[in-house]
């Protein structure tokens, strides 16, 4: 064994060293090559429509003009949109960040069968979105969903529109509750469990180990978990779309119904919208990155 | 510290019951016979199930969606697999691009990138909107992220330039030494990913919509085509549905164990 190494190492080594460079550039450039069609692939379906949604959304007329985004300007129904979108996202992620932190740091006290049972279930409901969901809802909570007229006969609710902003907030908030929990539930691991023994031992009320210690170390996981929720909520589209047939005004329902409705198409009105949708986001993600950075961790 | 205990079992029993709520729900109401007005159904059957699997549209929608899925998970595997191995051997100072490019499927939401698509694959020279390509293609590029995680991963753990030093060494070639060392290293993380992202594909129904729409009807868009009938038959999609998926996930958890 140990004699055909020796001999395979002897044979590399007569070889003269340009010869070998030469073959071994030969070798990065075949490499290279094997990328190719991952490479034209994507960016053929996901890099050039970005692309062509940036270009074609200062086009108007067929000629380069400012004109789509000053139609948004204009356009008190797009605005509308806009706030909807932010809204809906911003109340939906902040219930689910509560309601994920509770379940987050609750799961670290409970016995481990349970926790793991939760969690994997926690894996298996992070799958039921989109359009199974809008119809689930609709039995539950629609019209005369069970637990509509549940809480009607004791009393408790009066008058509930699934299909309202309150409708599609609760149901954005379950569909986050899972994404929440999973991104959550690895950032308690930061606390120590002895830290809150240490405090206390030295002391510290529970509160005050909370508030000096465990929020400042937990508060970038638990911001940077509700910027995801947050971009999750905006981008959101079968949802809303399958419980009210388009007719909830958000950006992405308008956005598609700009290129696939049947009434008013307008292509680069919705690349225009597009633009800002993402740049929202992006801008959003940036806010987060600096919030960060001034954070407990970055020091 | 009794209180305490209670008060955390209380938190995780209740976002348990309220994720299970919608599932159990919907799985009542597709063995209903009638749940109108009332809050629990008059009686319990298995026809809306019967009426549902024997439907030809259904099955030809399941088998399609299946079709598109398989189809661009095995585009997936055969491009993903050789360029990741490439740059983490070749070009391993590129792995920030790669990086930079996972993220993308998840940055820019679908419905945004399909208002490229449907412009640029309408027309000539590429006319696939309203064929299962343009899905294919799609469906490649969001299950990217899940799939170069999970490899990225596998390959990370192998300490490849030395894996790859021993074989040479060995009189191995670079393609011997992919095929029969790296591959089979990686191929439990592949499998895993592989799962994790047929269910996520099985699931996708804004691209599926908005480009292909009834032309070449996936289950979700069927799911979305079929809401003005019977309640109760559309629980019965929903739950079979579930399920389904719900397989693939159990399998890719066990597998990862």
């Amino acid at each position: 064994m140990s004699q055909s190494v020796n001999q395979s190492s002897q044979e590399m080594d007569t070889a003269t060293p340009v010869s070998r460079k030469k073959k071994v550039s030969r070798e990065r450039w075949v490499a290279a090559g094997i990328t190719l069609p991952f490479f034209s692939l994507f960016a053929a379906f996901q890099i050039i429509p970005l692309i062509w949604i940036v270009v074609n959304s200062f086009i108007y007329d067929e000629e380069w003009a400012l004109d789509n985004y000053l139609e948004i300007l204009d356009s008190a129904f797009l605005q509308q949109a806009f706030w909807n979108s932010i809204v809906l996202s911003f109340m939906a992620s902040l219930f689910a960040m509560i309601i994920g932190t509770m379940g987050a740091y609750s799961l670290r006290h409970v016995n481990t069968r349970l926790r793991d049972f939760i969690l994997s279930f926690n894996n298996m409901a992070s799958n039921f979105a989109g359009v199974p969901l809008a119809f689930a809802f609709v039995i539950i909570l629609g019209f005369n969903g069970a637990i509509t007229l549940l809480l009607k006969s004791i009393g408790w609710l009066d008058d509930f529109n699934l299909y309202s902003l309150s409708g599609l907030i609760v149901i954005y908030t379950y569909f986050q509750i899972p994404l929440a929990l999973l991104l959550l539930y690895p950032a308690f691991d930061a606390i120590q469990k002895d830290w809150e023994e240490a405090a206390i031992l030295m002391g510290a009320s529970r509160a005050q180990f909370w508030r000096k210690v465990g929020i400042p170390v937990i508060s970038p996981a638990i911001l940077g978990t509700f910027i995801i929720l947050l971009a999750n909520a905006m981008g959101a589209y079968a949802t809303v779309y399958a419980l009210t047939s388009g007719n909830y005004n958000v950006l992405t329902i308008r956005i598609a119904s700009m290129v696939s409705g049947d009434v008013f198409l307008d292509p680069n009105l919705a690349a225009a919208v597009s633009v800002l949708l993402v740049l929202l986001l992006a801008l959003v993600t940036a806010v987060n990155e600096w919030l960060l950075k001034r954070s407990y961790h970055a020091k | 510290m009794q209180n305490s205990n209670r008060f955390h079992y209380g938190v995780v029993y209740g976002i348990f019951a309220i994720l299970l709520l919608p599932l159990l729900s919907t799985a009542l109401y597709s063995l209903a016979t009638r749940w109108g007005a009332t809050i629990l159904p008059d009686g319990l059957t298995f026809d809306w199930y019967i009426q549902l699997w024997s439907d030809p549209r259904f099955l030809l929608a399941f088998g399609q969606s299946i079709l598109i899925c398989l189809g661009a998970l095995a585009l997936g595997t055969l491009l993903i697999v050789p360029t990741i191995f490439v740059v983490f051997y070749y070009f391993p100072r590129l792995k920030w691009v790669m990086n930079l490019l996972i993220l993308l499927p998840f940055a820019v939401p679908p419905v945004v990138s399909s208002v490229g698509l449907l412009q640029i694959y309408a027309d000539d020279p590429f006319p696939i909107v309203g064929t299962p390509w343009i899905l294919i293609f799609t469906y490649f590029t969001i299950a990217l992220p899940f799939m170069y995680r999970a490899i990225a991963n596998s390959m990370h753990a192998l300490n490849l330039p030395d894996l790859m030093d021993a074989a040479h060494l060995l009189g191995a070639s670079t393609w011997q030494a992919f095929l029969l060392v790296v591959l089979p290293n990686i191929r439990k993380g592949l499998i895993v990913s592989l799962f994790l992202s047929f269910s996520f594909l099985f699931s996708e129904f804004v691209f599926a919509n908005i480009l292909v729409g009834t032309r070449y009807e996936t289950l979700q868009v069927y799911l979305f085509n079929m809401r003005h009938t019977s309640g109760h038959f559309t629980s019965a999609l929903v739950i079979s549905y579930f399920m389904f998926v719900l397989i693939f996930t159990w399998i890719a958890n066990r597998l990862n164990k």
